[in-house]
C-alpha cells in the first residue's frame, strides 16, 4: 500500500483557513448589522471581503506554487478532481432550491390562491382575502405587490444571451483542446474568447435589469415573478462573473506557463464550472424566460 | 521524484507543533478530529443548559423563571445548537479520527479544507450564541424558521440566517472531504465493500449533506430576501406561499435527520460485532440498507405537514414512503441481533451504550411509524408526543451511539484505558435518567399537551414534574463524562495495547496501529484481509 499513499502531500500547518473563517465572519456578521441599520456594519462587511479576498490569494497562491514544484502526485490531483465535482454538485442543489420554489409557486402555490384544486376541502383562506384573484402566471399575487409591470421577453437579449454563452462553452473545449496537445496559443485564444463571452454575457444581463427596473416596473419586489425572476437570474449572473474571474485567473496563469497537457487541474476545474453556469443558464432561459 | 519521497519522509519525523497555534493551523486528522469533539461538548453543555432552562420552568405549570418569550428562544437555540453544534460535529469528529485510520490512508485528502470546515463552527457559534443578547432577543420561531413567525424576529435574523449559512458551509466542506478521502485515499486492498460500516455510513451521510445543505441555504436565504429586499417567496400577497417554505426546510429536514443517525449506525455496527466476538452480520445488506434509506429520505419530506393542508393523494404518497422506511431499518436492526446472536458477549461501557442505542432507537422508530400514518398524525402533530418520538431517536439513537462510538475508541486515542467503573456508572445513569426525561412526555403528548409552550394544563403536572427531575439527573451525569474523558486524556488510567479489545483486530485496521497511534500513522505492511 506505501506506494500510494506514501507520496500523498499532506501540509504542515495551514495559516489561511482561519482567515477565511475571521473574514466570513466580519463580512456576514457586518451584512446583518448594516441590515438592522447599525452604521458601522457596512465597514466590517468590506473589510471581511478584502479579508477574504487576501485569503484567497494567499491560499491558491500556496497551493499554486506548490503544484508547479511538483509535489502533488497523481493520486493528490485526483483529491483536486473530486473534491471540486462535488462542489459543484452543492452548487448546483442550491439552484435546485430556487427552481423547486419556482415549479412550486407557478403548479401549486399561484392556482392554489386563485381557488383551483379546493374541491372537498371547503375554501382556502385567500379566496376569503382575495376572492376576484384569477391565477395566472406571471404574477405578483393577488395583492399587486410591487404595481403594475411587465415579465421579460425570452426571444430579445435573453436569447442571444444563450447563444453567447453557448458559444462560450464551445470556446473553452477549444481552449481544452489545445491545452491537451500542449498548443498554447490555442488555450490562451480559446480563454480569452470565453472570458470575453462571459463578461459580455454580464453586461447585458445587467442592461436587462436597468432596462427591467426603469422600463417594466419589473422589480425584486415585482411579487412572486419578480422574486423567482431576479434570484435565479441573479444568482445565476453572480456564478458567471465567479466563473469568468476563475478563468482569468486561469488565463493569466497559462500565459506564465503553468500548465501542461498532464497537469492542468485547476483548468479543468474552471471548464467545468463554466459549464455547470452555462447548463444552468439553458434551464433557466426554457423556465424563466420562457415558458 | 526522488524530490516528493524526501519531503515525505521528512513529514513523518514531524510532531505536532509548537504552543496553541498548533491547534489553529494543525492539518491533523486526529488534531482536528479533537477539535470537534471538544467543541460539540462545549455545546453539548450549552445546549443542555438551554434545555435544563426549558425542563425548570415546565416543572410545575404556571410560569416560573422565564418569560413565555424567552421560553421560545432557548427550544429554538437548543434544538439549534444540539442539532448543529453538538451532535453532527462529534460525529465529524470521529470522522475524522476514524476513517483514514480505518481505510488505510495517511490523512484526510484535503487537510486544509479540513481546517477550515472545522474552524467555521466557532464563528458559527458565536454568531448564533450572540443573537441571545440582540435587541428582541433570538430567533423564537422553534428550530424550524417557519415563515410568517420567523419574520418577526427582532434584529436577531440577519445574524440567525447568515449563522446558517457558516454552519451549511461548514458541513459541506467537510462532506465534500470525506467523499474524496473514502474515494480517493483507501489503501490498496480495501475494496469499498470491504470498508467498515462507519465508512459506509459516513459516505452515505457526506452525499446526503452535499444535496440538502444547499437547500436549507437557499430557503434561508428566501427568508432574508422577504425581511429585507421586498422579495415575496413566503408572502400570499405576492403570490408566494409560506407552506413553500416548508418543503424547502423539509427536504432539507428530512434527510437532515438521517444525516444524525446514519453516522451513529456505522458505530453501533462497529462496537456490537467487537464485544459479541463475531463478525457482523450481513455487511453488505446493511450497506444497501444504509443507502436504500438515504434515498428514502428524500421522497418523504412532507410527512411533517401532514396538518398543514395538502392534496389527498399527496398525504398518501407521503404517508406509505414513510412507512417502507421501517423496512431497510428493520434490515439494520436485525442484523445487529443476529451479530450478538450465540456470540460471546461481554458488557463493557461501549457495548452497553451500543445496546441502550439499539433499544431507545427501537422505541424512537416505532413511534416515528405511529407518526408516519397521516390520520393518527392529526392527533400527534405539534403535541409532546412528537418531542418524545424525536429525543427518543435524537438522545437514544444519536447521542447514545456518541457515548458508544466515544467509549469504543477513547482508549484507542488516549493509550489509557478510562475508568470502567465510572464509565458504566455514567451509562446507567444516562440510560434510566434518559427514559425518565422522555418516557412520560408520550402519555402527556397523547393526552393533548402541545409543544414549545412554557405553560400547560394542570393535569400534566406529574409528567412533567417527572421528566423535569430526569432531564436535571441526564445534565449532570454528562458532567461525569467530561471527567472521565478529562482523566484519560491526562493518562491516568491502565495502558492499553494498539488492540485495547480482545480480538478486536479483526473488526477494523485501526486496531493495528499503536495507542496512541503516532501522529503521522502509517499502515507499511499491514495486510488488508479478505472479508468473508
Amino acid at each position: 500500500m506505501s506506494s500510494a499513499s506514501g507520496s500523498y502531500y499532506i501540509p504542515h500547518q495551514a495559516k489561511w483557513p482561519i482567515f477565511g473563517s475571521i473574514g466570513l465572519f466580519l463580512m456576514l456578521g457586518g451584512f446583518a448589522a448594516k441590515l438592522i441599520g447599525v452604521g458601522a456594519g457596512g465597514f466590517f462587511m468590506v473589510l471581511g471581503a478584502l479579508t477574504i479576498v487576501g485569503m484567497m490569494f494567499g491560499w491558491f497562491g500556496e497551493v499554486i506554487n506548490e503544484g508547479i514544484s511538483g509535489i502533488y502526485d497523481a493520486q493528490a490531483e485526483r483529491s483536486f478532481r473530486w473534491g471540486m465535482i462535488w462542489f459543484i454538485a452543492s452548487e448546483v442543489m442550491f439552484f435546485a432550491a430556487f427552481f423547486g420554489s419556482l415549479f412550486y409557486v407557478r403548479m401549486y402555490a399561484v392556482p392554489w390562491l386563485g381557488g383551483e384544486g379546493t374541491t372537498g376541502v371547503g375554501e382556502y383562506t385567500g379566496q376569503f382575502l382575495w376572492p376576484d384573484f384569477a391565477p395566472a402566471w406571471p404574477t405578483n399575487g393577488p395583492a399587486h405587490v410591487g404595481g403594475e409591470f411587465e415579465p421579460m421577453g425570452a426571444w430579445g437579449i435573453p436569447a442571444l444571451n444563450t447563444l453567447i454563452l453557448l458559444t462560450s462553452g464551445a470556446t473553452v473545449t477549444w481552449a481544452h483542446w489545445g491545452l491537451l496537445k500542449d498548443n498554447r496559443p490555442q488555450l490562451i485564444k480559446g480563454l480569452i474568447a470565453t472570458i470575453a463571452l462571459g463578461f459580455l454575457f454580464v453586461s447585458l444581463q445587467a442592461y436587462e435589469y436597468y432596462h427591467a427596473y426603469t422600463e417594466l416596473g419589473l422589480t425584486l419586489g415585482a411579487g412572486i415573478y419578480g422574486s423567482t425572476f431576479f434570484m435565479l437570474t441573479g444568482f445565476h449572473g453572480m456564478h458567471v462573473t465567479i466563473g469568468a474571474i476563475f478563468l482569468t485567473v486561469v488565463l493569466l496563469r497559462a500565459l506564465r506557463g503553468h500548465f501542461d497537457s498532464q497537469h492542468h487541474f485547476a483548468f479543468e476545474a474552471a471548464a467545468w464550472y463554466w459549464h455547470f453556469v452555462d447548463v444552468v443558464w439553458l434551464g433557466l432561459f426554457i423556465f424563466v424566460y420562457w415558458l | 521524484m526522488a524530490t516528493v519521497a524526501d519531503t515525505h519522509d521528512t513529514h513523518h519525523e514531524h510532531g505536532p507543533a509548537k504552543g496553541w497555534l498548533r491547534w489553529v493551523t494543525t492539518t491533523n486528522h486526529k488534531d482536528i478530529g479533537t477539535l470537534y469533539l471538544t467543541f460539540a461538548f462545549v455545546m453539548f453543555i450549552v445546549g443542555g443548559a438551554m434545555a435544563l432552562i426549558i425542563r425548570a420552568e415546565l416543572f410545575e405549570p404556571g410560569l416560573q423563571f422565564v418569560d413565555p418569550h424567552f421560553f421560545n428562544q432557548m427550544t429554538t437555540l437548543h434544538a439549534l445548537i444540539m442539532v448543529f453544534g453538538a451532535v453532527m460535529p462529534a460525529f465529524a469528529g470521529f470522522a475524522n479520527w476514524m476513517i483514514p485510520m480505518m481505510i488505510g490512508a495517511p490523512d484526510m485528502a484535503l487537510p486544509r479544507l479540513n481546517n477550515w470546515s472545522f474552524w467555521l463552527l466557532p464563528f458559527a457559534a458565536a454568531l448564533l450564541v450572540a443573537t441571545l443578547f440582540m435587541e428582541g432577543g433570538a430567533a423564537a420561531s422553534g428550530w424550524t424558521l417557519y415563515p410568517p413567525l420567523v419574520l418577526q424576529t427582532g434584529d436577531a435574523l440577519p445574524f440567525t440566517i447568515f449563522t446558517v449559512h457558516i454552519l451549511g458551509m461548514s458541513s459541506i466542506l467537510a462532506a465534500i472531504n470525506i467523499i474524496v478521502t473514502i474515494f480517493n485515499m483507501r489503501a490498496p486492498g480495501m475494496t469499498m465493500m470491504r470498508m467498515p460500516m462507519f465508512c459506509w455510513t459516513w459516505l452515505v451521510t457526506a452525499f446526503l449533506l452535499i444535496l440538502v445543505m444547499p437547500v436549507f441555504a437557499g430557503a434561508v436565504t428566501m427568508l432574508l430576501t422577504d425581511k429585507f429586499f421586498d422579495t415575496s417567496f413566503f408572502n400570499p400577497a405576492g403570490g408566494g406561499d409560506p407552506v413553500l417554505y416548508q418543503h424547502l426546510f423539509w427536504f432539507f429536514g428530512h434527510p437532515e435527520v438521517y444525516i444524525i443517525i446514519l453516522p451513529a449506525f456505522g458505530i453501533i455496527s462497529a462496537v456490537i460485532p467487537t464485544f459479541s466476538r463475531k463478525k457482523l452480520f450481513g455487511h453488505n445488506s446493511m450497506v444497501y440498507a444504509t443507502c436504500v434509506i438515504a434515498f428514502l429520505s428524500f421522497i418523504v419530506w412532507a410527512h411533517h405537514q401532514f396538518t398543514v393542508g395538502m392534496p389527498v393523494p399527496a398525504e398518501l404518497y407521503f404517508m406509505y414512503a414513510t412507512m417502507l422506511i421501517a423496512v431497510p431499518t428493520g434490515v439494520k436492526v436485525f442484523n445487529w441481533l443476529a451479530t450478538m446472536w450465540k456470540g460471546s458477549m461481554t458488557f463493557e461501557t461501549p457495548m452497553l451504550n451500543a445496546l441502550g442505542f439499539l433499544v431507545l432507537f427501537v422505541l424512537g422508530g416505532f413511534t416515528g411509524i405511529m407518526m408516519s400514518q397521516a390520520p393518527a398524525d392529526f392527533q400527534y402533530h405539534d403535541s409532546y408526543f412528537i418531542v418524545a418520538h424525536f429525543h427518543y431517536v435524537l438522545v437514544g439513537g444519536a447521542v447514545f451511539g456518541i457515548f458508544a462510538g466515544l467509549f469504543y475508541w477513547l482508549p484507542k486515542w488516549t493509550g489509557v484505558m478510562y475508568d470502567e467503573k465510572l464509565g458504566k456508572l455514567h451509562f446507567w445513569l444516562s440510560f434510566i435518567s434518559m427514559n425518565v426525561l422522555f418516557m412520560p412526555q408520550h402519555f402527556v403528548g397523547l393526552a393533548g399537551m402541545p409543544r414549545r409552550i412554557p405553560d400547560y394544563a394542570v393535569q400534566f403536572t406529574e409528567f412533567n414534574a417527572l421528566s423535569s427531575v430526569g432531564a436535571f439527573i441526564f445534565g449532570v451525569t454528562q458532567l461525569l463524562l467530561g471527567y472521565i474523558v478529562w482523566k484519560a486524556i491526562r493518562g491516568e488510567g491502565e495502558k492499553v495495547d494498539g488492540e485495547v479489545w480482545e480480538g478486536a483486530k479483526d473488526h477494523g485496521l485501526e486496531w493495528n496501529l499503536a495507542s496512541p497511534p503516532p501522529y503521522h500513522h502509517s499502515f507499511e505492511g499491514i495486510e488488508i484481509k479478505e472479508r468473508d
